[in-house]
């Protein structure tokens, strides 16, 4: 029992992760708290769920999709409102207000296109096949989820690590202005960012979407506030923060809500957000917030 | 003259609710903005208003409480949590602030959600209309008088001071942890009186309206109306309460609007509607009469 | 013999690794201009950041007219009289002028929460008094015809000089001056340096960090010279010019250049 409820956990953890990597990403290179992340997440749901209903795409073609509009809406965001508001170098709650703003137009969006009914993939579309290891269910769908995610936190890791990109963001999240006159062209990195970010966050949304079968026009809500809770948790701005977080709250709410009742499992990991942030503002592995410019 | 009245009775049956949640909404700009003055951005005024509804109602409902004697509970009671969180959540600054009462807000609300005696997720049912218009015009007319006072006297300078710079502020002999924590504490009194007026003429309250949505709309009409002075906030909510109504006929696609005021207002019109200095720059160029 | 206002004994501090101050001594005394002077990095900032209690010491003590300063929050250390100005000026942009003066007359308000609510007399009498006083400041740097302005539309020059009367505003003994006249032209430090000494005639003490020579030689009654975080010298004008270790800390710099 304790196995499944782990295997739910990681399944659910490492989607989490993804979805603050995105988040952090923007935050670390951009400085700015990207709360239309949560939507673009939603977002990507529905961009996957069109194109399986619609054009009959399969899965994997759909997730891709489901990444490029999501993307592009993230680049849109920072092209059309972000930028403008970098310009005038506006104290960055700004741009957070800002984002808030696009969330509701989004959401609200998806509401009056889609209506506030659940939808959820054709049963079809979805890998079938389920594995029993021991007294664990494993369906396929897990496994897949769990995979993409690490694959595509690994490629991440990667790239900020090894590569010359990776380093070029690194040292704008340091100091844009620096990177600037080391000849690092900071606007098209920002808008790079912007996009890849919000493609993480639109493929977690579809993983979410298979993971629990529903779509819905404010599912984006509650996973933003997973989000914040992870890179809180894990550090604002920390790469390895956000997965740690990830997993670390995946865990956190699969377990008391199995063990304890359900609702108070959210509860539970606002406490504890709470608490760290009141003992450790960076978080457990995070930085400070001010940056030079 | 008395099909003036009838008019007025007309439009008063179908409208006061919408009037009373304008002055209430206003009410909790005003909330949110003190905090603002402060440089402070706390998304926690939902909670605190929530907490107000719920107790004053209670109070009413199972104590018995006098009307009166239950608006003031509904202020004292989140004003008596705000101080208990107050003292180590405001050392938090900017973002972290932010995160940290939009933390706390989260755990307030799915607390009412799991407790019994607030009727959980279904709310609690047949509070009294206790409330009258006069109550509403009585209490929010206090809230801008004793914000105007605090904004004239050294207290507003203060605010502004650790708004602009917490380390000059306090190098001017400014008690800034001291100063902070007040701004939190009359905040959440204002918001806590305004969730008690508002339970009493909704007659129905439940947890979803006390949540992140509603910060962020409360913080959106101050936004909106301008942080420069007391006029920016209730213009901005008297704005944003009507906007709704009135495009009623776009039915999911209002909230859409909202979210397009938002985005753009942060873009042009950066300190909001209500900015006095930029009005009295265009009156300067309009009719090159200066101060 | 003049008593002393400030008294840094062994004061030592440390950003993790990094030694920034280490055994520092020397004392301040009433009624003078003090100059603390060295080339950049030596750890000038630091001083007044640990004497305003910005920092704390990881060592030695810090006294003001005989009592410790150390552990106290900033505001309480302002509040037994010492004022700062810093290098890169933090006046309150949004704030004009006259509101900036008086943010500096915080403390010396006398009233209570009823008398601002009810806009009583004797609030009325109090805000009036902070008024004028801000404005007597203002006049005094030559600011009161922009009383009304913005801080923000100021000149470099003109915000240094409305973080001097706001720093006196609130009423120290002892007046912290970081780089009192960076980027000022030559006519407005000779301003300036009437301005201090007529500060210092008037009984208030002035401890300023420094690096135009002629400014502090010419102002200083004593100086004390800081290099990598010690004191490597400390005496008069002349002593100091003419001490072997301060031509070296300084040439030396240039050598490397």
């Amino acid at each position: 029992m304790l196995e499944q409820q782990l295997l739910n956990a990681l399944t659910l953890g490492s989607v989490y992760a993804l979805f603050a990597l995105g988040f952090t990403l923007v935050f670390g290179v951009l400085a700015v708290i990207n709360l239309s992340h949560g939507a673009l997440f939603m977002v990507g749901s529905y961009a996957a769920l069109a194109m399986v209903t619609r054009f009959n795409a399969p899965l994997w073609l759909a997730m891709l999709g489901a990444m490029l509009v999501s993307g592009t809406l993230g680049l849109l965001v920072d092209v059309l409102v972000l930028k403008p508001l970098r310009l005038r170098n506006a104290p960055h709650l700004i741009p957070m207000i800002a984002t808030i703003g696009v969330s509701i137009m989004l959401t609200s969006a998806a509401q009056g296109l889609f209506g506030a009914e659940a939808m959820r993939f054709p049963e079809e579309t979805l890998p079938a096949g389920e594995y029993i290891v021991g007294d664990v269910h494993v369906r396929a769908l897990e496994i897949a989820i769990v995979l993409i995610s690490f694959i595509l936190m690994a490629v991440m890791f990667t790239i900020l690590k090894r590569t010359q990109l990776g380093r070029a963001l690194r040292a704008i999240s340091e100091s844009p202005k620096a990177a600037w006159l080391l000849g690092i062209p900071v606007e098209r990195l920002f808008h790079a960012t912007s996009f890849v970010a919000s493609a993480l966050g639109g493929i977690a949304g579809v993983l979410i979407a298979l993971d629990f079968n529903a779509i819905t026009p404010g599912m984006g809500q509650p996973m933003l506030h997973k989000g914040v809770a992870v890179i809180i948790l894990g550090g604002m701005g920390d790469i390895r923060g956000a997965l740690i977080g990830g997993l670390f709250l995946g865990f956190a709410e699969v377990i008391s809500k199995a063990y304890l009742s359900s609702q108070m499992g959210d509860a539970v990991a606002f406490g504890l957000l709470f608490l760290i942030l009141l003992v450790r503002p960076a978080g457990l592995f995070g930085r400070q917030l001010e940056r030079k410019a | 003259m008395s099909s003036m009245a009838t008019w007025f009775n007309d439009f008063w049956s179908t409208y006061s609710t919408l009037v009373f949640t304008v002055g209430v909404h206003a009410m909790m700009a005003l909330s949110l903005w003190l905090t603002l003055s402060c440089g402070l951005l706390s998304l926690a005024n939902a909670a605190f208003m929530g907490i107000g509804a719920y107790a004053s109602a209670l109070l009413t409902l199972q104590a018995g409480w006098s009307f009166p004697a239950v608006l003031l509970a509904g202020g004292v009671a989140p004003a008596l949590v705000a101080l208990v969180i107050g003292v180590p959540v405001l050392r938090l600054s900017g973002v972290y602030l932010a995160m940290a009462t939009l933390a706390f807000g989260e755990v307030v609300r799915i607390t009412i959600l799991n407790m019994d005696i607030t009727g959980g997720p279904e709310g609690l049912n047949g509070i009294p209309l206790a409330t009258e218009g006069w109550h509403i015009l009585l209490l929010l007319t206090l809230t801008i008088y004793v914000l105007h006072r605090l904004r004239r006297s050294k207290v507003g300078r203060a605010f502004e001071s650790i708004k602009e710079d917490e380390v000059a502020a306090r190098l001017m002999g400014i008690n800034v942890a001291r100063y902070k924590l007040l701004a939190f504490v009359l905040g959440s009194f204002i918001a806590g009186v305004a969730g008690a007026l508002n339970a009493h003429f909704t007659f129905f309250i439940s947890p979803r309206e006390y949540g992140f949505e509603n910060a962020v709309d409360f913080l959106t009409m101050t936004v909106l109306g301008g942080t420069s002075g007391l006029v920016g906030p209730i213009l901005g909510g008297t704005i944003l309460t009507l906007l709704p109504e009135l495009l009623r006929f776009l039915h999911d696609f209002r909230s859409l609007v909202n979210g397009a005021v938002l985005v753009l207002v942060v873009l042009f019109l950066p300190k909001g509607i209500w900015e006095p200095r930029r009005v009295r720059a265009w009156w300067v160029r309009r009719t090159g009469v200066s101060k | 013999m003049s008593n002393t206002l400030l008294s840094i004994r062994n004061v030592s501090k440390r950003f993790g690794g990094l030694h920034v101050l280490q055994d520092v001594n020397f004392e301040v005394p009433a009624g003078s201009i003090y100059g603390l002077i060295g080339p950049n990095g030596a750890g000038k900032t630091t001083v007044f950041n640990l004497v305003t209690g910005l920092l704390q010491p990881n060592g030695g003590n810090i006294d003001f007219q005989g009592e410790s300063l150390l552990g106290l929050p900033s505001h309480r250390i302002t509040h037994r009289g010492i004022a700062r100005t810093f290098q890169n000026i933090r006046i309150f942009k949004e704030m004009d002028l006259l509101e900036n003066v008086m943010v500096g007359l915080h403390d010396h308000l006398e009233y209570g929460t009823l008398g601002l609510l009810f806009n009583t007399p004797g609030y009325r009498r109090a805000e009036k008094k902070a008024r004028e006083r801000a404005l007597e400041l203002l006049t005094w740097v030559g600011l009161d015809h922009k009383a009304d302005l913005l801080a923000d539309s100021l000149s470099y020059g003109d915000q240094r000089k409305l973080e001097f009367a706001r720093a006196l505003a609130t009423e120290p003994k002892l007046l912290l001056l970081d780089e009192p006249v960076a980027g000022m032209n030559p006519s407005e430090k000779t301003v300036l340096m009437e301005e201090i000494r007529n500060i210092r005639d008037r009984g208030y003490g002035v401890f300023m960090i420094e690096h135009d020579m002629r400014f502090v030689m010419g102002l200083c009654d004593r100086i004390a010279v800081l290099n990598f975080g010690r004191i490597i010298a400390e005496g008069n004008p002349d002593q100091i010019r003419n001490n072997p270790e301060v031509i070296e800390a300084y040439l030396g710099k240039e050598d490397d250049q």
